[in-house]
């Protein structure tokens, strides 16, 4: 079988696939990191959502050869090595911006590739930037309301602003 | 999805070479085609992507008033970076589908499956692009063939898109929410030997142009003289989301508004 390398979070990984091998089962199944979760696997939900090379990609929809070489980022890479939450993830455990937790990684993946392009968005601009991150618990309110927070905005005006 | 083989080639010629072959199916960022492969609608022996083909990447103005985009240029590239060069073209990439499909998905990949209801065929058409493939030229006028057919053959890569650059044009879509793809897109594109429109996620033939809308425009580039036409006579996709009558009618709102916006 073909082989493929990434660097993982920082760490070169290597694992023999099959053409169909898609990121997200090489990630999950080969490299046991679990945090990037499969919700619809028809890349509609961004459960699965991670960055490669810098870029937000959903990982169910890319295949694992077609990256050979790149530099992918996962929800286990965000956090330091001593457990210090990133900005976006203390924000989302400040600001309640999770209920069941199962889009969570995708939407702190989104939210932190949001960030990078856009450092200081609008609730509008946030709201469109997630357009492919889906949360079943319809939590969104607080999930915007931590990427503001996170972005270094004010949230206290947020309630009013999008009733 | 069944196993394939895999191939990811360097160059065009490289390319072509591995598609030579009834197993090959090209892939460019696979936003389409993987989920397609999944439900086993498709099942490739082999898969050649495009996206390692440095070739194929990016945004280029000519000399002489066009805009060069490779085939394998995702959204996000040309939302970037067509901004200076073509605004409207740049718009209608920063919002096709969501972000992580935009850093995926290709342009190349789009107009090799012609979908329906897919945004970049309306820029294509209205503007009066030449498809550039690994063989020819195709203009847009004789590219679109129905609903996912085009004029490629087995195997024909398109390696660019050439966009003549309009005086002003837009590109307004009435977003289907949960798909994000256009439920009616209007792409109206004025050039100084008149105006072009172009239809999308509305005809059952897939993308169109509206000459009765071209005519008028040509005559009198206003939303009043999109308001005074009779709604397309085209065969229309009527489907859950919205009836053939109400997507008519919503081609000549959206027309008008494209012309109100065009800049």
């Amino acid at each position: 079988m073909p082989q493929v390398t990434l660097s993982v979070n920082g760490t070169q990984m290597t694992a023999e696939v099959e053409g169909r091998t898609l990121l997200v089962e090489l990630l999950r199944d080969r490299f046991r990191l679990t945090g990037t979760h499969i919700g619809c696997d028809t890349s509609q939900c961004g459960a699965c959502a991670v960055h490669v090379d810098g870029a937000l990609v959903k990982a169910c929809t890319a295949l694992a050869l077609d990256l050979d070489g790149a530099d992918v980022t996962t929800i286990e890479g965000m956090a330091g090595a001593d457990g210090t939450l990133s900005p976006v993830q203390q924000a989302f455990q400040d600001h309640h911006g999770l209920q069941c937790g199962f889009c969570t990684p995708g939407m702190v993946m989104a939210a932190a590739a949001l960030l990078s392009e856009n450092p200081k968005p609008t609730v509008a601009e946030i709201r469109e930037y997630l357009e492919g991150n889906i949360c079943r618990c319809t939590g969104y309110h607080n999930i915007v309301k931590a990427i503001l927070a996170a972005s270094g905005q004010p949230v206290d005006d947020l309630a009013a602003s999008v009733a | 999805m069944y196993d394939f083989d895999f191939a990811k080639p360097a160059t065009i010629a490289e390319a072509r070479a591995a598609l030579n072959s009834d197993e090959a199916q090209a892939l460019g960022g696979g936003q389409t085609l993987l989920p397609t492969m999944k439900q086993r609608l498709a099942a490739p022996g082999l898969l050649v992507s495009l996206t390692g083909i440095a070739e194929m990447k990016g945004v280029r103005p000519t000399g002489d008033g066009q805009l060069v985009i490779g085939g394998a240029t995702t959204h996000a590239m040309v939302a970037a970076e067509a901004a200076a060069h073509y605004p409207a073209l740049a718009d209608l990439a920063r919002r096709i589908g969501d972000p992580a499909v935009r850093n995926r998905g290709t342009i190349g990949g789009s107009l090799a499956n012609n979908d329906p209801s897919a945004c970049y065929p309306s820029a294509v058409l209205a503007s009066g692009a030449t498809i550039v493939t690994d063989s020819r030229e195709i203009a847009a006028d004789d590219y679109f063939d129905g609903m996912f057919g085009t004029a490629l053959e087995d195997g024909e890569i398109i390696t660019g898109v050439r966009f003549p650059l309009p005086r002003e044009a837009d590109y307004q879509k009435f977003v289907q929410p949960a798909s994000r793809f256009a439920l009616v897109g209007v792409f109206v594109a004025r050039f100084s030997d008149g105006v072009r429109v172009a239809v999308t996620g509305a005809g059952a033939q897939g993308v169109f142009r509206w000459t009765e809308a071209e005519a008028a425009l040509s005559a009198d580039f206003s939303r009043d003289a999109v308001a005074a036409l009779a709604v397309p006579d085209v065969e229309m996709i009527s489907d859950m989301h919205a009836a053939g009558d109400y997507r008519a009618h919503l081609v000549r709102v959206m027309t008008g508004r494209a012309v109100a916006a065009a800049r």
